[in-house]
């Protein structure tokens, strides 16, 4: 058992004489356009990355010298000069408190009852299904919806509350999604142990099942409430105004928010409204990128824990 | 042992799960008044406006004398856009899932994918005035005869916009397919390009599909960029470079303009958004139904 | 006396810092069947996955030594490794066809290497080669997911045929199927050492018995052991082999 078959064949591209007259592989040729390949579609990525740093780029020209203390604390005006956005600042603040205060509990006490008392049936799969298709209806619908239930029906008129309510309707499937995802990965041997401690079945939720899962739902809900600063189109029907000079002080005042803002100074031919709409997008970029750093901190500081 | 309190336990444990239950039915209550919101106002349309004429005239001006009520203008304007952000997103969003999830290493993922995230964060008023103060001036310059509000531009920016959603389904799709197949194939000498082209992408397809059918309902459905890029001009036309209306855009456009509440304008708006209603909520059926289907395939 | 066409030297292979194979050396015999065998976990997959590079997909996995086929190290850098992988084939534990018709899984490695004669003919020989082709001649553009899964291994078996590799490696093929279809793989195996080298990986003591002119007994990444064998089950040198063979081990 020693003699050594020979002959090279690998690097030199010969082959063995029974594959040689049988195949023409172009291994060099098939290597190089995978090669090539590799790079388009890297560049691919590259395109994303690039469309960022113009849109950032864009904005911030635009918005060269007019991103001051004076456009953070002063009201819109007529004259570009001296307007500012804190009308939209302090009513993205209250829409969002509403929108928190109504989603959260919500969203995660519908997660709770899927994930922990729904029985895995049709029931289940229904609701399932509705939510996500909740989840893909276009924002001006649920503008529409807001319009139709919160501002006539319920006569809340065109005040933050309906704005709230609206916002929190768009976002309640994201929560919810995010909260079951969450209770999912909590492992069912801690609810038996915790049950056979003699714990009721809420008891276990309340002091097992929801303190573990948290971080997720949490993680979540920073991103839903992000999603709602940033949008525009639901509040268009709700009647969010954009010429206000207070600052809102009742659930029932009329409010405007940073987005609608933005889109009201965007859409204004002056080039000086653009130029205050590019300020108002770097406030609203700062509090989006805030809000989804802290986000992805949760997110990373809570996987490190799982692995541990 | 005390019977009383566990009596008293097990009151609040019905209590608390017919609480949870309520929220519950929020979810359900939602689609119905999403359904009743729309439904009333329509009728109320279609008592003024036949059917027929929604469907098949060739005009939509609510806001002229004569009024026509024909949707296909802003059915095209929709489409128009959105067939060209899909023209952009869908191979520039396999192409990175093709990356991501059969060329890139570990470390490069971590890079790329928040990257990606920060593009869906983005508010939509945001790439719509990316659109009009920066890719409609470039468009303009290389093509002088476009309008200021053409769909090109919207069209371009929502494409940027879908590029993770398409990114992020496909490659979903393509890590679902088995280690085992793309074993079989690096053993019988194909090169990285040839897995991904041959095995991954066919393996995958049907949920590369939904990707772009889900992409295809969330691009119908977007409205700040078409309303401030895409204009306001309700026009049956494919030339990109004219100012078109999309369903969404005309929405804003009359509750912007204040419609009084039960005139024909007013009621216009629900019988459009009803469309668009059914026409998303379609398309997302058929997404979620193919993506399941691959799901139970492996 | 044989010839050797494959020849390993100091081969180690660490996936991340854990070491799955120690230094190990040996040569393959050309037309004829080594098994691999040992508990699970010694390394015996890692072995075959080094024989083709298939260890380079493995993100974290890293070689060094020596592996020389027909005198060359083919883990030199000018080595292409999809070069390697068309002379050297594999066949894995789990039947793997590809969601095609079973001729195009069979066509596959042909296509994409520039197959030049009559596509259909070498399926069928291919087919013929894995004994498949008398079930299947009927439905060859039927989806191989049909087949049952004897046959979804014989077809993977004969897909790799249809390259004309040099040596083919087996990693435990038969560990999925039922003791007929295993039968009729092994018979299938002793046929194909007519035209090619066989290294076969099993759990199966009897199998290798039955089938391998050559065997090497892996312990936690180290070869304890490589012989004829006949040698190897009758008169173990290693107290170790001796104890795995006849079952008081693992
Ligand atoms: N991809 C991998 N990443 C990390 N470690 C691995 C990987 N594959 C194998 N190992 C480790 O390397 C060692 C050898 O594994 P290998 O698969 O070669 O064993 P084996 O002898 O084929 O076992 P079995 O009989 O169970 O198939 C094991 O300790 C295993 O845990
Ligand atoms: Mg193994």
């Amino acid at each position: 058992m020693n003699r050594q078959v020979d002959s090279a064949t690998l690097s030199g591209g010969k082959l063995m004489n029974r594959q040689e007259e049988m195949f023409t592989p172009r291994l060099k040729s098939r290597q190089l356009r995978n090669a090539i390949f590799k790079w388009i579609f890297f560049g691919a990525n590259v395109v994303g990355l690039l469309a960022l740093v113009l849109l950032l780029g864009d904005v911030v020209r635009d918005s060269w010298g007019w991103l001051d203390w004076d456009f953070i604390t002063s009201f819109p005006s007529r004259f570009p000069e001296k307007a500012g956005i804190k009308a939209a600042l302090f009513g993205t603040i209250w829409l969002m408190v509403i929108t928190a205060l109504v989603a959260i509990p919500v969203g995660v006490a519908t997660a709770v009852f899927l994930e922990e008392y729904a029985r895995k049936n049709r029931f289940y799969a229904a609701i399932q299904t509705n939510i996500s298709n909740l989840a893909g209806v276009p924002s001006i619908v649920y503008g529409i919806l807001g319009l139709t239930i919160f501002v006539r029906w319920m006569m809340l008129g065109r005040s933050i509350l309906a704005g709230g309510l609206t916002m929190a309707l768009l976002i309640l499937p994201i929560i919810i999604v995010a909260a079951q995802e969450s209770l999912r990965s909590i492992p069912n041997s801690w609810r038996h142990a915790s049950l056979a401690l003699g714990a009721t079945r809420w008891q276990t939720i309340r002091y097992v099942v929801l303190p573990a899962s948290l971080p997720g739902i949490l993680t979540g809900v920073i991103l839903a409430l992000s999603r709602a600063i940033g949008e525009t189109a639901p509040l268009i029907p709700v009647g969010a105004l954009t010429f206000i000079m207070t600052v809102p002080k009742d659930f029932m005042d009329p409010f405007t928010v940073l987005p609608i803002q933005i889109y009201n100074w965007t859409s204004r031919p002056q080039d000086e409204f653009r130029c205050i709409a590019a300020a108002g997008i770097i406030v609203l970029l700062i509090v989006l990128l805030s809000m989804n750093a802290t986000a992805i901190f949760l997110r990373n500081k809570y996987q490190k824990k799982v692995v541990e | 042992m005390m019977a009383g309190n566990s009596n008293a336990r097990s009151w609040s444990e019905r209590i608390i799960e017919v609480l949870l239950a309520a929220a519950v039915s929020v979810s359900i209550l939602t689609t119905i008044g999403i359904v009743v919101s729309l439904v009333g106002e329509t009728t109320g349309f279609f008592r003024e406006v036949s059917l027929v004429e929604f469907f098949t005239a060739k005009e939509w001006t609510p806001l002229f004398t004569p009024a026509h009520y024909g949707i296909a203008p802003l059915v095209a304007g929709t489409f128009l856009v959105t067939v060209i952000a899909i023209a952009v997103a869908a191979p520039l969003g396999i192409a990175s899932a093709i990356y991501l999830s059969e060329y890139a290493s570990v470390k490069v993922r971590r890079v790329i994918k928040p990257i990606l995230e920060i593009l869906v964060g983005i508010p939509t008023v945001v790439y719509g005035y990316f659109a009009l103060t920066f890719i409609t001036p470039i468009i303009r310059h290389i093509l002088p005869d476009t309008d200021v509000f053409n769909a090109l531009s919207a069209g371009i920016v929502m494409g940027i916009m879908l590029i993770p959603m398409i990114s992020s389904l496909s490659e979903d799709a393509m890590t679902a397919v088995p280690r085992s197949l793309r074993e079989a194939a690096y053993a019988l000498s194909a090169t990285k390009l040839e897995v991904a082209l041959k095995v991954v992408i066919p393996a995958a397809i049907s949920g590369i599909v939904a990707s772009f059918i889900l992409a295809f309902s969330r691009a119908i459905g977007e409205t700040m960029i078409v309303t401030l890029a895409a204009g306001g001009t309700p026009n049956l036309t494919i030339n990109p470079l004219e100012s078109i209306q999309t369903m969404t855009a005309f929405i804003v456009q009359i509750i912007l303009g204040e419609a009084p509440f039960g005139s024909i304008e007013y009621q216009s708006v629900f019988a459009v958004a009803f469309v668009l209603f059914l026409l998303t909520l379609s398309l997302n059926i058929i997404g979620h139904w193919i993506v399941r289907r691959y799901r139970e395939v492996y | 006396m044989n010839n050797i066409i494959l020849s390993i030297k100091n081969l180690t292979v660490k996936y991340g810092t854990t070491v799955a194979l120690k230094n190990i050396s040996m040569e393959i015999a050309q037309n004829r069947i080594t098994a691999l065998i040992g508990p699970s976990g010694c390394g015996k997959s890692t072995l075959l996955r080094s024989l083709n590079r298939m260890n380079d997909l493995i993100e974290g996995a890293s070689v060094s030594g020596q592996v020389l086929y027909r005198g060359e190290d083919i883990y030199a850098p000018s080595v292409d490794p999809v070069a390697v992988r068309l002379q050297i084939g594999m066949v894995f534990q789990k039947p793997n066809p590809f969601p095609k018709s079973i001729f195009e899984n069979v066509a596959f490695g042909p296509k994409i290497n520039g197959y030049r004669g009559d596509l259909g003919s070498l399926v069928k020989q291919s087919l013929q080669g894995a004994g498949l082709w008398e079930e299947v001649k009927d439905r060859l553009h039927d989806n191989a997911y049909a087949l049952s899964g004897g046959q979804q291994q014989r077809l993977c078996i004969a897909r790799a045929l249809a390259l004309q590799p040099e040596v083919l490696l087996l990693d435990e093929p038969c560990s999925a199927l039922d003791p007929i279809a295993t039968l009729r793989i092994e018979e299938l195996i002793q046929e194909l050492k007519e035209q090619l080298t066989i290294v076969i990986v099993t759990h199966n003591m009897q199998q290798a018995s039955r089938i391998a002119d050559y065997t090497a007994f892996f312990l936690s990444g180290e070869l304890v052991e490589y012989g004829e064998t006949e040698k190897v089950f009758t008169a173990p040198v290693d107290k170790r082999t001796e104890d795995y063979i006849t079952g008081r081990f693992g």
